[in-house]
């Protein structure tokens, strides 16, 4: 009788965070993006908006379970760690085909709207931002996983 | 020279790092890719040193931005020279860890952090900024703690768990330090700091902060009275990692020294004083600790802090001559410590234990081997005419110019000390017998295949054909040495490259 109040209990809980969660991971996801994109002259930028983005996958994580988590993901968290590299490193070797010194910014001349004018600095955050979510989920769904 | 090429050793090790992430849990990958990556790493560091040598200092202002505002890379001779040896270990352990390594550990990840290593140690040897420097250092540590742990034993938690207290500490006294500095002087470039400092009013403080860069680096480099932690952690890890960190990890922390205390402090005769207190009690401690070792990795963590008092020694004379000698030694003792780290791990592999007075019979089971390791043996003790002999022999020769006869007779004291425990060695190891040849303890190396052999074996060669030129081709080591030493004894030249981009 108590096990089955405690299980029906658990599942009621599941059920506001579960519906919240539906709401909450684009809206975070979202403002990760906007918090990444805001870097460059305010405060925000790739390392933030990366562990915005991994909370919004840890809570998903929490509503359900782990591996429903991964199953959003076409490609393991752990891949995101070398994507991300590669993306900063390009984007930082970019300036040295141009014959400037490593990691100088290098802007395009005309700018995006919305975003604004768009340089290297950009694509390096973009590289730090993957590498973050990457780092942060990998390390948090070993734990998950070895505690279940 | 102001070129991009200087970052080369850098990024090589890093793009080599981020390619083996996408080959994650392939094991056959894994090994090719890192061969490779080290294989680039070192024609570059060639190219490098090749060009420094030719060419002068080459800097570069990343990002474009001028020199006491930016990160500066700075390379002259002392850094090229770092570099060059950091990718000949490099090549050689890595090859070697492709066989000495056990799958387990290369599938979770145990060459992407090594190459991240060799990232932070080529960083720490080239940048030009004194904040940089400490970057670097947190980048090796990091990697040398999972380096450390990876693989669970208890052992290396134990290990672990005070290298990675002592590091801490290291690196926040190497922090406050800097923030100090900073305070005082409003820079942080290695190159525009010198300047600063001699302009501030308050020179107690300024010896102060110049003993807390001393403490820091100390620490790292195990030094009197901190050197405890080096002999109970290095022998935890396979024999591989050992070799790196033996080799080069200690060693940063000497190049710290060299370049802090000649380009920005100039040691006055207190500090001088210091360097040298503090080098007889390392040698001193570091020669009673390993008489009575018998595990053989134990008694080579012990021959590394005695060693490097032989470094800290020579900065403490700072004379020419004497750094000539460092950096002769320096380069002699890279090669040794991590041949001899790889040499232990081979001789685990055929007997199954590091205690000296378990092992022997080497010599008849394994004369060619023996050959091998007599030449690494004999160039750590320092016979003449191989590798260890030239800078003891300057080290001494100044100390005597010098008139401290007490850090000359420690000098000999812990020569005397090497040479009888390489002797021990030799006799325990090599030529006694067996002491209890039973048939159940396995040799793991006689049934290895060819090819693993040969990654095994090929390294330790090259590297003791490598001491054998030290020995032999001295006056080139020593021409180097001078190079570096005349550049260290003469900061201006460093200054000018980065501030003025002169040659």
């Amino acid at each position: 009788m108590m096990k089955s109040s405690r299980n029906r209990k658990r599942k009621l809980d599941a059920t506001i965070l579960r519906t919240a969660t539906n709401y909450l991971l684009p809206l975070l996801l979202m403002f990760s993006l906007f918090v990444l994109l805001r870097g460059h002259y305010l405060s925000g930028g790739g390392f933030v908006g990366g562990l915005i983005a991994s909370i919004a996958f840890v809570l998903h994580s929490f509503a359900y379970n782990t591996k429903r988590t991964l199953r959003l993901f076409s490609i393991p968290p752990l891949m995101l760690i070398p994507i991300g590299l590669v993306i900063s490193f390009v984007s930082s070797f970019l300036p040295v085909l141009l014959g400037e010194s490593f990691l100088t910014g290098v802007w395009f001349a005309d700018s995006v709207a919305v975003i604004g004018s768009v340089g290297t600095a950009l694509f390096f955050d973009i590289g730090v931002y993957l590498v973050v979510i990457g780092v942060v989920l990998t390390i948090l769904f070993t734990i998950s996983e070895t505690v279940q | 020279m102001i070129s991009n090429f200087i970052l080369a050793p850098i990024l090589v090790h890093m793009l080599t790092a981020i390619v083996l992430m996408f080959f994650w849990k392939k094991i056959r990958a894994q090994k090719t890719i890192s061969i490779i990556g080290n294989s680039i790493a070192f024609l570059v560091s060639l190219q490098l040193s090749i060009s420094v040598w030719q060419n002068g200092n080459m800097t570069l202002q990343v990002g474009g931005w001028e020199a006491p505002f930016g990160i500066t890379f700075v390379s002259d001779m002392l850094s090229a020279t770092m570099v060059m040896l950091t990718a000949l270990v490099s090549l050689c352990v890595g090859i070697y860890s492709t066989e000495a390594i056990n799958t387990s550990r290369i599938r979770y990840g145990y060459f992407v952090i090594f190459h991240f290593l060799i990232m932070g140690l080529n960083g720490a040897f080239l940048t030009g900024d004194i904040f940089n420097l400490y970057v670097w250092f947190e980048v090796v540590i990091i990697s040398s703690f999972v380096l450390l742990t990876l693989g669970g034993k208890k052992r290396q938690m134990e290990g672990a768990v005070k290298y990675v207290t002592m590091n801490m500490l290291a690196s926040s006294i190497f922090l406050t330090a800097i923030g100090i500095l900073y305070g005082i002087t409003g820079s942080l470039n290695i190159a525009d700091l010198p300047e600063h400092v001699a302009a501030v009013e308050n020179r107690g403080l300024v010896t102060v902060t110049a003993l807390l860069f001393f403490v820091g680096f100390g620490i790292k480099s195990a030094v009197f009275p901190m050197y405890f932690w080096l002999p109970s952690s290095y022998h935890t890890p396979p024999s591989a990692i050992g070799a790196v960190f033996g080799g080069l990890l200690t060693k940063m922390g000497v190049y710290s020294m060299l370049r802090i205390f000649t380009v920005v402090f100039t040691p006055d005769d207190f500090i001088q004083g210091v360097f040298v207190a503090i080098a007889v009690l390392t040698m001193i401690s570091g020669a009673l600790g390993v008489i009575n070792k018998r595990n053989l990795r134990r008694i080579l963590s012990y021959f590394i802090v005695c060693h490097i008092g032989y470094l800290i020694a020579g900065i403490g004379l700072y004379t020419e001559l004497a750094l000539v000698g460092v950096i002769f030694y320096l380069i002699h003792d890279v090669i040794i410590k991590s041949n001899l780290f790889m040499m232990s791990g081979i001789i685990n592999k055929i007997r199954e234990t590091q205690d000296i007075y378990r092992l022997g019979g080497f010599y008849k089971d394994y004369p060619k081997l023996s050959i091998v390791f007599a030449i690494i043996l004999f160039s750590l003790a320092g016979i003449p005419p191989l590798s260890g002999f030239w800078p003891k022999i300057m080290l001494f020769q100044e100390a005597f110019a010098q008139g401290s006869y007490v850090l000359l007779g420690t000098l000999i004291f812990a020569s005397f000390i090497t040479l009888f425990i390489v002797a021990r060695i030799w006799s325990e190891i090599f030529w006694k017998d067996l002491p209890k040849p039973n048939s159940e303890e396995i040799d793991h190396f006689c049934n290895f295949h060819k090819r693993g052999k040969i990654a095994l074996v090929l390294p330790i060669v090259a590297l003791a054909v490598v001491s054998l030129f030290i020995g032999f081709k001295a006056s080139f080591i020593f021409e180097i040495s001078e190079r570096v030493a005349y550049e260290l004894k003469n900061p201006q030249i460093y200054i000018d490259s980065v501030m003025n981009h002169l040659k």
